[in-house]
């Protein structure tokens, strides 16, 4: 159960690495690698103000601001230079490899004795219930801490979510929903569709990021490697979240990230919990996307074929 | 009030594919003329629109807007002054959002868009009275996507977004192309409305030698990069449709002879 709970939470702070990806992905169709890099940025910038006695909040901030740097380079990139989206986000990618180093010294922070977001939860549920209390759920004996930890995660996203919705809702939201959607169009309505990319891909980092600093202060480190792979892991969420909540408006689109990434993380932990080799785990992640993207191409065509052959009959 | 000022502009120069679009137009269009035009495939109308809304940059010429050259402007901000609905009814509308959330896009045109919401309820109100006079129903489903709607509904829509704020200039570019004849006729006719009402300076590409007879007070016919013909006035309103089917005759039989030839025989018997 423990297990169980652990998993939603990840699963809560991933869903920021799922929205970030929604916004490139979905919102601007920018298959926008950076994010391997601009979770690691986070995480590692985060990690770093922390150790250095800086407010765990603060340092998560500029954590967001950090990734959202990093978006706009890759966004300027693309725009300023006409270098196809796939690549400018490689060669962000790459360059961020060597900032995440410089900013981390070492190639893993400890946060174990450091004060993070999450010790002020721990402290909060100590004083409220008492410490190293175990509570009944559903007859299972549960840490409350891990409940309070949930809870906060579990607020923190739906918070983000809200944000975002309400941005994509106002002017300068819609007219960057409308540059995903028909860049012509709305160029002819005045808007500067590369502004647009570079403001969209740098929120995707910056939530990419946030992402990143969250992790790294639950699990108690940050590693210069926790990026790789990030990138297809969002995308998983993403599609999973499509596939269960079936519906384009935009809050059920936004909420269905969050969804999937819970689930997605669950399926996972259960996977492991049943003997998955961890080494496996990316080319799982990388065929389960793989078949989630070809899939409904398939289904069409079957469809098809299915009216062509009761259409013969 | 539109000057085009010998505007050039060649496609992939100096490869097997160039090709030279516009090898110098001159027009001059008054305040609130609605000029009409006209040419075969291929022979710059689309790109000549596409020069005065800033699409790409010219290769030489100008495009003067109210005493101002806009040629180094970018598109979006030219965007400020000109209303546009392109040929392929896909062109002009976001198809995955909503009719409102297209409406209130074209309502935004050229101006700052903040952080403000973008959809009041007392704007959802006004887009029924506008959407209203179409007849097509659409106030009844301001909430649905664009893309389900058919093409003349969004060809209408889009002439509705390109003039809900009055466009220093109109572009229509074969903007009932994609469109079956009786749907066509009505996009038209909502064209020829919107236009006289709001007395809308315009230029608007068709292939249609019955539409450019009928509507607007000047014809312009293109060929291979240039002004071929240019009518107002009493001129244009005698131009029969007759009239326009010759002269398209006579440039195809002046594309027949070889430009070369031409030069040859033009010596022996001028
Ligand atoms: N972006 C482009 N790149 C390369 N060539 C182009 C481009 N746009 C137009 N052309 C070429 O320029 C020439 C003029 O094209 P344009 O679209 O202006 O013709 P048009 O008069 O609008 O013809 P139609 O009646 O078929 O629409 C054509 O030969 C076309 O192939
Ligand atoms: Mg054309």
């Amino acid at each position: 159960m423990a297990l169980l709970i652990g998993s939603i939470t990840i699963g809560l702070i991933l869903a920021l690495l799922a929205l970030g990806i929604f916004i490139s992905f979905r919102i601007f169709d920018f298959p926008d690698i950076t994010a391997e890099g601009s979770f690691t940025f986070g995480a590692a910038t985060g990690a770093a103000l922390i150790v250095a006695g800086v407010n765990p909040l603060l340092a998560s901030l500029i954590a967001f601001l950090a990734g959202m740097a990093a978006g706009a380079i890759t966004g300027l990139i693309h725009t300023r230079f006409k270098i196809n989206p796939l690549l400018a986000g490689i060669l962000v990618m790459t360059a961020l490899y060597s900032v995440n180093l410089h900013v981390m010294g070492k190639s893993n922070i400890p946060l174990l004795n450091e004060t993070t977001v999450f010790t002020w939860v721990d402290n909060f549920s100590a004083w409220i219930s008492g410490a190293d209390t175990k509570t009944n759920l559903l007859g299972w004996q549960v840490a409350v801490k891990d409940l309070w930890l949930l809870l906060f995660c579990l607020i923190t996203i739906l918070s983000f979510c809200y944000l975002l919705w309400w941005f994509f809702k106002t002017n300068i939201g819609t007219a960057m929903r409308a540059t995903g959607d028909n860049d012509q169009m709305i160029r002819a309505l005045g808007v500067n569709t590369n502004s647009m990319i570079i403001l969209g891909i740098a929120l995707s980092n910056g939530f990419i990021a946030l992402a990143g600093a969250m992790l790294a202060q639950y699990q108690g480190f940050a590693d210069v490697q926790m990026g790789i792979g990030m990138m297809v892991w969002g995308l998983a969420s993403v599609i999973i979240g499509e596939a269960i909540i079936n519906d384009n408006s935009l809050g059920f689109v936004i909420a269905g990230a969050v969804v999937g990434s819970v689930l997605f993380r669950l399926l996972v932990a259960i996977a492991l919990r049943w003997g998955l080799n961890p080494n496996d785990l990316k080319i799982i992640t990388a065929l389960f996307v793989f078949i989630a993207l070809i899939l409904p191409g398939i289904m069409k065509n079957k469809r098809k074929r299915n009216l062509k052959s009761t259409a013969h009959a | 009030m539109l000057k085009i000022e010998n505007i050039e502009k060649t496609f992939n120069p100096g490869t097997a594919n160039e090709v030279k679009a516009l090898q110098g137009v001159n027009i001059e269009i008054e305040e609130g003329s609605f000029v009409c035009v006209l040419g075969t495939n291929g022979s710059g109308k689309s790109t000549a629109l596409n020069a005065v809304a800033g699409t790409f940059l010219l290769d030489k010429g100008s495009i003067i807007l109210d005493g101002e050259d806009i040629s180094k402007w970018g598109e979006h901000k030219r965007a400020k002054y000109i209303g546009r609905v392109f040929q392929n009814p896909f062109s002009g509308t976001a198809p995955n959002m909503s009719i409102q959330e297209n409406l209130m896009l074209a309502l935004k045109r050229g101006k700052k868009r903040g952080i403000g919401w973008g959809l009041p309820s007392k704007l959802i109100k006004e887009f029924k009275e506008i959407v209203r006079p179409l007849n097509m129903g659409l106030e009844d489903r301001l909430e649905n996507p664009i893309g389900k709607l058919s093409g003349g509904q969004r060809q209408a829509l889009t002439l509705l977004m390109a003039t809900a704020l009055k466009p220093r200039l109109l572009l229509l570019d074969e903007h009932t192309a994609a469109l079956d004849p009786k749907t066509a006729s009505k996009v038209i006719d909502l064209t020829q409305k919107v236009i006289s009402r709001d007395k809308l300076t315009t230029l608007m590409v068709t292939h249609s030698m019955q539409q450019a007879v009928n509507l607007g007070d000047r014809i312009i016919m293109m060929h291979q990069g240039k002004v071929a013909y240019d009518f107002k006035g009493d001129e244009k309103k005698r131009l029969k449709v007759n009239d326009l089917l010759t002269l398209f005759d006579e440039l195809r039989r002046k594309d027949n002879v070889d430009t070369s030839v031409a030069a040859l025989l033009e010596e022996y018997y001028v």
